[in-house]
């Protein structure tokens, strides 16, 4: 049975330690090609956490049915099933949103983000750990996406989650603000090259955050290769 | 004995595969009415903003006309017909911008007047040649009223061609791009303007065909 101190364990790694983005550096062609707009990056993580926290699910359910031999091509098979209800379920009941991210949520089924967490953890893990370690480190991949978004968007175009009510309904109309005075943004940084930046320097950030709070605590030996 | 593992193997993700099928057979069956009618007000909507109601009293999105173009492609007309009359006609056009095609719709009534001009989709620059948007600036809407002879059609161009449509500051080839694409489509429009007319609703159709004139139906192909 695990433990609620072991769930604790879960969603902080989840969320902080290793955060999919700026800890295990995974999916980051969604982080950096989604995130012109704090609202296009939350809308992107909220879909790839969706399907993260599905397929961990579905994957620990089975994961005595399949052989280790055939468990890659089944992992592909249930991402990319979740990918194309999520696809489906967009296009059909949240459309102004999908005309935006429509193009992007097929990708998430080549982001390795939630690929990696499956072997990693649902296909040896019972369903409940499964279904909560895909749903922290969801949520982490949506905080991220989302604080790359802002810094970008503050910075880009003088707005702060801006068409917000657009993804979330118009009650999140307060939401949508702007910082700055318009036309005093800088451009690149709602281009690609500002996504190399603002992902770049959040990550000294976090680094940096990491380094101050745990001096005793080696820094995480999770670098894998995006 | 390894020949019928492999098999066993094949067998699962068989199963799996035949699995998650249904499972997107499903989903598909629950969401396709729903896609297909969002499809539908995406249509009506650009249509919507390039043709006003007033002048139309049938279905926009559904008297359609196939026209090939210059280059041989398939142009869908969208038809306004009111009393039996086409008052207006809407297209899509495009043209390639700064990074890929920028596909405008365009409405025009009978004399090739430009009722109504909407980029619907392009991938310009944010922040520089995204002016060509509704939402981001009324540029668009400068070309509303105008046909070719209004001004001629030598001036169809950006001012730093010596049109008399104004460039954006940082960005020519976006305005450029977007005035050759309705440019053209007033051309093509010029050109199937007797096709286009001699369209008749489906709806009217009948009632003529009732009234002896058959040859209605073929035209429409």
């Amino acid at each position: 049975m695990t433990t609620m101190a072991e769930y604790r364990t879960i969603a902080r790694e989840g969320i902080w330690t290793n955060n999919g983005v700026l800890s295990m550096m995974l999916g980051l062609c969604p982080a950096m090609a989604m995130t012109n707009s704090a609202t296009n990056g939350l809308g992107m993580g909220l879909a790839t956490a969706f399907v993260m926290t599905g397929s961990a699910m579905l994957v620990s359910i089975f994961r005595t049915r399949f052989s280790q031999e055939v468990r890659i091509p089944v992992f592909v098979l249930i991402i990319a099933t979740m990918v194309t209800v999520v696809d489906m379920c967009m296009n059909a009941w949240m459309h102004e949103m999908y005309k935006v991210l429509g193009l992007f949520i097929p990708l998430i089924v080549v982001n390795c983000l939630p690929f990696a967490r499956i072997e990693m953890f649902a296909s040896k893990k019972p369903i409940l750990p499964s279904l909560a370690d895909g749903f922290f480190v969801g949520v982490g991949f949506t905080l991220a996406l989302t604080v790359i978004g802002a810094v970008r968007e503050i910075s880009g175009s003088g707005t702060l989650f801006a068409d917000a009510s657009l993804l979330l309904g118009s009650a999140f109309k307060f939401l949508e603000m702007r910082v700055l005075p318009p036309d005093t943004g800088i451009l690149m940084m709602i281009l690609p090259p500002g996504a190399f930046l603002a992902t770049g320097l959040l990550l000294v950030g976090k680094r940096m955050i990491d380094e101050r709070s745990s001096k005793a605590i080696p820094v995480s030996a999770a670098h894998c290769a995006p | 004995m390894s020949s019928q593992r492999t098999l066993i193997h094949g067998f699962i993700l068989g199963a799996f595969c035949l699995g998650f099928g249904m499972l997107l057979v499903m989903t598909n069956g629950f969401t396709k009415d729903d896609i297909a009618l969002r499809a539908i007000e995406d249509r009506q909507n650009s249509l919507a903003q390039v043709i006003p109601e007033s002048i139309h009293d049938n279905n926009l999105a559904t008297d359609t006309l196939t026209l090939k173009n210059d280059q041989g492609n398939e142009v869908v007309a969208y038809l306004a017909i009111k009393e039996g009359k086409v008052t207006g006609v809407a297209f899509e056009t495009s043209s390639p911008g700064y990074s890929g095609a920028i596909k405008v719709m365009l409405g025009l009534d009978p004399e090739g007047k430009i009722l109504g001009a909407r980029v619907l989709a392009h991938k310009e620059t944010p922040g520089l040649g995204d002016k060509i948007e509704v939402k981001k600036g009324d540029w668009i809407l400068r070309f509303t009223g105008l046909s070719i002879g209004n001004p001629p059609l030598e001036k169809w161009k950006v001012k730093k061609d010596g049109g008399q449509f104004d460039q954006f500051a940082g960005a020519t080839i976006t305005p450029r791009a977007v005035v050759r694409a309705i440019t053209e489509g007033m051309q093509f429009f010029a050109a199937n303007k007797t096709k286009i007319m001699e369209f008749k609703s489906s709806q009217v159709k009948t009632t003529e065909t009732e009234a002896g004139k058959a040859p209605a139906q073929e035209k429409t192909k």
